[in-house]
């Protein structure tokens, strides 16, 4: 079998004592596209923060992070920084905080390009023209000279998308990119993401709390709710046929933009307080399909069908009895 | 048919600017010309992307800034002077939600009293009856009293968005303007509150404005829609077919760019360049620098609101429909 450019394994990080990611796996295949969607608090950005060893110094984080089979979960520094914006880059939702205002754009995306490429002199230079261009900033020489200010936020955007693409990396994870946009800028950013990542055959983890942006722009995705992920399924069939209650619910919850309008199926009650986590499946006091033994184990991810996985006994049981398995 | 309850004639409203330090002061043009109607009991949607002129609008309708020119009339009358007892009775009857709960919540108080505070402020009731009020506010909003006891801190984002539409209910207002009012909570959180809004809309005949640039939530709760840019409406229909049909060109890029789960769009229109700016409006039609369809006349002619049939208007000098056939027939 390949190895898969990254593969989690069971990772777990706790703030002060209280746990926020509880066990989480994910196997990232090399140019593929995998989306993360869940609410606030779900663990979507700690996943990778922790994987990237960003986090600060009082989390403890536990599991394995690989990277093309090699362990970079507590890796010493050095070798940490030629992962990161190497062959990892991350882009965040507030891109305008992440520049610094009081340098040029030239200035910056030369940094990036000088740690991670070995380029100096005016090869710098002519490889940032040529980012700024990738990225469709129109007049792209006269711009290098200007400062984050003088860009609008979709523009501020592509300059961040530039230059995480300064260490050609292998994986981009683009955390809630768009969020910060208006909606037809919203379209151009992930459009520009989409033909950078088959261009470059770069694979990106999109995480996001809007379906529909995962939906259209990744191949597989995984739900994750209160730390843990809830269901893995390829794109179109997790959204045709969600089988997790929590997943039936986000879907349900978003209302439809055609056809007739129906009453919104809201999920009642709020995400749990971490520290104060029901035993037993996490998503059960909100559950409708919830039952006694719900409560007792925390389920684990189980396959459903190909490629598919669910934790959640009552979701196995009704998707069993639906395929006529349970005969066997 | 009621009548309308708010009924707003070409309002406009620009702000001065300066750029830069000692640059010329230069009018943004923030609303122009924006006129609607809303029957009692009904919403109106209002959509648009940041700088489009829709909170303007709103505040401007519930008399919190004065327009211009042009009129905001509510219940049939004109809006009194601000500071006047007939302006306070007015205001009494309207109220507003925004985005941000925590920012509209006092964090030093426990939020019944900040319940309370309307009805005091007006003078509705005697004691007794105020906290009576309250209780039967936060039952309303499908809260109980411990929530009550507790400071905003303490809440949820869901339930602190509850607790600023209890306050704003509290007053018996027949007007809700509601801005941004989910656009800060998960997707679950976001259902639960929407389908609260139209249970109360339901049960006490409220008449909202809901600004939002959420088209999927503005249809879930509009009657009828406006699709706001740069200040001035390009599309007004029923919330029903506006985004199955939309005509003007910035409402089927708005659409286009909505995804929906379950869906991989072809041929999805990407808009190119910004959002404009508000202070450097272009001449003619507003969008035509992006606009894929755009010819010659819209770079000089600001095209007008138009029927084009069904309760549909569109500006937009490209609007197929009946449009045509109605000036022939003229």
């Amino acid at each position: 079998m390949v190895t898969p450019l990254v593969n989690i394994q069971g990772l777990n990080v706790a703030f002060n004592g209280v746990p926020v990611l509880r066990g989480v796996d994910l196997t990232l295949e090399k140019g593929e596209a995998v989306g993360l969607v869940g609410e606030s608090g779900s663990g979507k950005s700690v996943t990778w923060l922790a994987a990237l060893g960003l986090l600060p110094r009082h989390a403890s984080v536990s599991g394995s992070v690989r990277l093309d089979g090699r362990e970079i979960l507590g890796a010493p520094a050095g070798e940490l920084d030629r992962v990161r914006g190497g062959r990892v880059a991350m882009i965040f939702q507030d891109p305008a905080s992440a520049l610094n205002p009081v340098l040029t754009i030239r200035k910056q995306l030369c940094e990036a390009l000088a740690l991670h490429r070995d380029l100096s002199g005016e090869a710098v230079k002519a490889e940032a023209r040529q980012l700024l261009d990738l990225v469709g900033i129109p007049d792209a020489a006269r711009r290098l000279e200007a400062y984050p200010h003088e860009f609008s936020g979709g523009q501020v955007q592509r300059i961040m998308i530039a230059m995480a693409l300064a260490g050609n990396p292998d994986l981009l994870v683009a955390d809630e990119p768009t969020t910060a946009l208006d909606a037809t800028i919203q379209a151009q950013i992930l459009e520009l993401l989409s033909s950078v990542r088959r261009e470059m055959g770069m694979a990106m983890v999109l995480i996001s709390h809007d379906l529909g942006v995962v939906a259209e722009n990744c191949d597989r995705v995984a739900v994750m709710y209160a730390g843990r992920i809830v269901e893995r399924a390829p794109a179109n069939q997790l959204f045709a046929d969600p089988v997790h209650p929590y997943a039936q619910g986000l879907i349900g919850a978003l209302p439809p933009l055609d056809g007739p309008r129906r009453r919104l199926t809201a999920i009642p009650g709020t995400v749990p307080d971490p520290a104060r986590m029901p035993s037993g499946c996490a998503f059960a006091p909100r559950c409708a399909l919830a039952a006694e033994p719900c409560g007792l184990a925390v389920p684990s991810l189980a396959p459903i069908a190909n490629d598919r996985v669910v934790a959640c006994i009552r979701a196995e049981a009704s998707r069993r009895a639906l395929l006529g398995i349970a005969a066997e | 048919m009621s009548g309308p309850l708010v009924e707003v004639s070409s309002i406009s409203r620009s702000y001065a600017m300066r750029s830069g330090m000692f640059g010329h002061s230069t009018a943004v043009h923030a609303v122009d010309g924006v006129s609607l109607t809303i029957p009692k009991g009904e919403t109106l949607g209002l959509v648009g992307e940041s700088g489009s002129g829709k909170s303007t609008t709103g505040r401007i309708v519930l008399g919190i800034e004065p327009p211009d020119r042009g009129e905001v009339r509510f219940d049939g009358k004109p809006m009194a002077a601000p500071g006047t007892a007939a302006w306070r009775a007015q205001r009494a009857r309207m109220q507003m939600i925004f985005q941000d709960p925590l920012g509209a919540l006092d964090r030093r108080l426990p939020v019944a009293t900040q319940i309370r505070e309307p009805l005091d402020v007006h003078g509705l009731g005697t004691p007794a009856e105020r906290e009576e009020r309250v209780r039967e506010l936060l039952r309303a909003v499908e809260l109980t009293p411990a929530h009550g006891a507790r400071y905003p801190g303490a809440l949820s984002g869901g339930q602190r968005q509850r607790i600023v539409l209890a306050r704003a209910l509290a007053t018996k207002p027949d007007f809700l303007v509601c801005d941004e009012p989910v656009s800060a909570l998960d997707v679950s959180i976001q259902a639960q509150v929407v389908n609260l809004l139209c249970d109360l809309q339901a049960q006490l005949g409220l008449t909202l404005l809901f600004i939002s640039h959420d088209l999927r939530v503005v249809r879930q709760i509009s009657n009828v829609v406006a699709v706001m840019y740069l200040g001035r409406i390009v599309e007004i229909g029923s919330a029903d077919d506006l985004f199955a049909r939309p005509e003007h060109p910035y409402t089927q890029a708005l659409v286009s760019a909505s995804p929906a789960p379950g869906r991989r769009s072809a041929g999805r229109i990407v808009l190119a360049g910004d959002p404009p700016d508000p202070a450097a409006r272009p001449q003619g039609c507003a969008f035509h620098p992006r606009c894929p369809r755009a010819i010659a006349r819209c770079a000089s002619e600001v095209p007008a609101l138009t029927a084009v049939g069904g309760n549909r208007q569109v500006a937009c000098h490209l609007a197929t429909g009946p449009r045509a056939e109605t000036r022939d027939a003229a």
